[in-house]
């Protein structure tokens, strides 16, 4: 279950960013932000791992104390962020993957919708559906 | 294919429909071709978004060309691009023998004047899908004999 989810368009601002309501959003924000580094560097890594290169999903950006952070980047160079608490050990690799495919899946389906302007803000109710049964339920 | 025909007819009636509501507005003839072509580019981005889905990165600009001649080409008009030519420095030059949305126009030269109204929307369509990929660029198309023309991508530079 994640803390925090963004989509960032090519141009680096962001698309679409949730987070639970009950901390400090200002921070997730940031985290997402710095993060958007991380992901710049791991696309652009030429020569490095190979087997990274050709994948869309990124992986275990960046760890904090606190919490994990994970990239994912499409072809269209949107890129999706996810925010998961530390202490929830129990997601896998697996699960992470799949979270961004559904992202991935539902993105396109906003894209295609043609009311959709590419480079607006996403206000689409099935995308916030398909990221609030992603969010940790705040009570 | 059912499907092949159901866009090439929906195609036909879309030019039609710019054409005819042109001749009523009073538009100059010039902005229709800019009206289809804007059409083809909003689909191409929403059509690219969908086929790179599960595809792999691309590593660099001839990956993203080469993904345009194949699959794009396939999945879109039933057949590959016949050939592909480059000068490495942002020119591409695509040649298709046998456009699919021209064999029912004609076999030779007969009305080649109206060739252009065929191929704006499709110019849009790849232009699209370019700029969703990364790759700003111009695309134009040349006939010279039905059905086979040449589409050539001029890559810009330094913008981002």
């Amino acid at each position: 279950m994640a803390v925090c989810i963004a989509v960032v368009a090519k141009e680096n601002y962001p698309l679409y960013i949730r987070s639970v309501p009950s901390e400090n959003e200002l921070k997730f924000h940031y985290t997402v932000h710095t993060s958007l580094d991380v992901v710049e560097e791991k696309v652009s890594a030429v020569g490095k791992v190979l087997v990274d290169q050709r994948e869309l999903y990124l992986g275990l950006l960046y760890p904090t104390e606190d919490y994990k952070v994970y990239g994912y980047v499409t072809n269209s160079k949107v890129k999706f962020v996810i925010v998961v608490e530390s202490s929830n050990t129990s997601l896998r690799d697996n699960e992470i993957r799949s979270m961004f495919r559904k992202l991935h899946n539902s993105f396109t389906d906003v894209m295609c919708n043609p009311f959709y302007n590419p480079g607006d803000l996403i206000q689409s109710k099935a995308f916030d559906s398909v990221v609030s049964s992603m969010m940790v339920q705040a009570c | 294919m059912a499907d092949e025909a159901l866009f090439q007819f929906l195609h036909n009636e879309l030019i039609q429909y710019v054409y005819k509501s042109a001749e009523q507005g009073e538009m100059e003839n010039g902005r229709c071709i800019t009206k289809l072509e804007n059409m083809g580019f909003r689909v191409g981005q929403g059509l690219i978004e969908r086929f790179t889905k599960d595809t792999p990165r691309f590593k660099d600009e001839l990956d993203v060309m080469k993904f345009i001649c194949k699959d794009f080409w396939t999945s879109v008009f039933k057949k590959q691009i016949d050939n592909l030519r480059t000068n490495h420095q942002g020119i591409y030059v695509l040649q298709d023998n046998k456009f699919r949305l021209l064999t029912q126009l004609s076999a030779g030269k007969q009305y080649l004047e109206h060739a252009p109204k065929y191929l704006a929307f499709t110019c849009g369509l790849v232009r699209g899908g370019l700029s969703n990929l990364g790759v700003k660029s111009i695309v134009t198309a040349e006939v010279s004999v039905m059905p086979a023309c040449e589409w050539s991508f001029v890559r810009m530079q330094g913008l981002v």
